[in-house]
């Protein structure tokens, strides 16, 4: 991989060039960046469309869903001709028309105990897009034993929440919340029905925190505070959130290798 | 006491849609009581059936979590503003 920008990219990044924040080191940076997104869904959607418009290098898409009409309304990624195809294959299609220099890796699999590791050893920053706490859980302890940085984020009806984690940086998502709820004691998008521009939104906050990380403004991500979006009263707020010394995944007495492992 | 109580979605069905209530009490726990008798049922999906803060629900007194404060027995002065804060599980 090249370390130089041509004049073609330096045309096509040029209005992110010029922000001082980004320039021609940041963009190479982002060239040079690997992301992976887990859910190529709501969430998924936006965060995979503006990282590969931005130039990311190498993106990776796990999800082992096919495209449903019911998707349509908000995963962007995906349009009617796709209907039952491999969701990770469909937005490989749409990413790669949109930036044929992003290399895109297809992972159509689900998450689980004992894929994480593998999948998430190659990556500098993890986008968690899942539907479901157990993998939200699951990215958590397995980025936070692996070192890696992700964002987090949840979204249902008319709300979302998001919040960045850098292991041994601040607080992790078990800090926050510490144990997932019993299956079907809070509601799922599926249940509860989610607005596509909420998952927009918030999965365009998760693609500007990995943009950040990437061309290195660690100092200025979502760690230790959770956003909450709240579109019915049109609302952001964000509350602090503090790392837990008895954390069961970053916590000092239980190191997430061996939570993970426990997992497997 | 009055103590503002910001609510989230899920439970603004029980307050009438208001996005902010206030609250009485001189700690957390009252404070809960005195929401549960404004709002018949909010305590239940904030508590579970052992009477502590359900695991997937945070509560703050002015930014700081009560898990880090005395919990339920947190002390609460005039004009505290409380938040309650459910996980969220969707994404796709």
């Amino acid at each position: 991989m090249s370390v130089r920008l041509t004049p073609e990219q330096i045309e096509r990044y040029s209005r992110q060039i010029m922000i001082p924040d980004v320039g021609g080191k940041g963009q190479i940076r982002l060239r040079q960046g690997r992301v992976l997104i887990i859910g190529a869904g709501g969430l998924g959607s936006p965060a995979a469309f503006y990282l590969a418009a931005a130039g990311v290098g190498t993106l990776g898409l796990v999800d082992s869903d096919r495209v449903d009409l019911s998707n349509l309304q908000r995963q962007i990624l995906h349009s009617t001709a796709d209907l039952g195809r491999e969701k990770v294959a469909s937005a490989k299609d749409k990413l790669a028309r949109l930036n044929p220099e992003v290399e895109i890796l297809a992972f159509p699999v689900r998450l689980d105990e004992k894929n994480a590791a593998d999948l998430i050893a190659g990556y500098d920053f993890i986008v968690d897009g899942s539907d479901n706490f157990a993998t939200k859980f699951l990215v958590n302890d397995a980025a936070v034993a692996l070192g890696k940085a992700f964002s987090h984020a949840g979204i249902v009806r008319l709300q979302g929440q998001t919040m960045t984690v850098i292991p041994g940086k601040g607080a992790c998502y078990r800090c926050l919340f510490k144990d997932p709820p019993a299956p079907g004691e809070i509601l799922n998008c599926q249940q509860a029905g989610i607005l596509g521009a909420i998952a927009g939104t918030i999965g365009s906050i998760q693609a500007t925190e990995a943009i950040k990380y990437l061309i290195g403004m660690e100092e200025e991500l979502l760690v230790d505070r959770l956003l909450t979006y709240d579109a019915t009263a049109m609302r952001f707020h964000t509350i602090e959130v503090r790392r837990d010394p008895r954390c069961g995944a970053c916590g000092d007495n239980a190191r997430g290798e061996r939570k993970l492992r426990s997992m497997a | 006491m009055t103590v503002r109580v910001r609510v989230p979605t899920p439970l603004r069905k029980f307050t009438n849609g208001a996005d902010e209530v206030n609250g009485q009490g001189g700690n957390v726990r009252a404070l809960v009581e005195d929401l549960d008798r404004q709002f018949p049922g909010i305590k239940e999906r904030i508590c579970d059936e052992t009477g502590k803060v359900r695991r997937f629900v945070n509560v703050y007194v002015n930014g700081d979590d009560i898990r880090f404060l005395q919990n339920l027995e947190t002390s609460l002065k005039e004009g505290d503003a409380i938040s309650i804060v459910p996980a969220i599980a969707g994404g796709a």
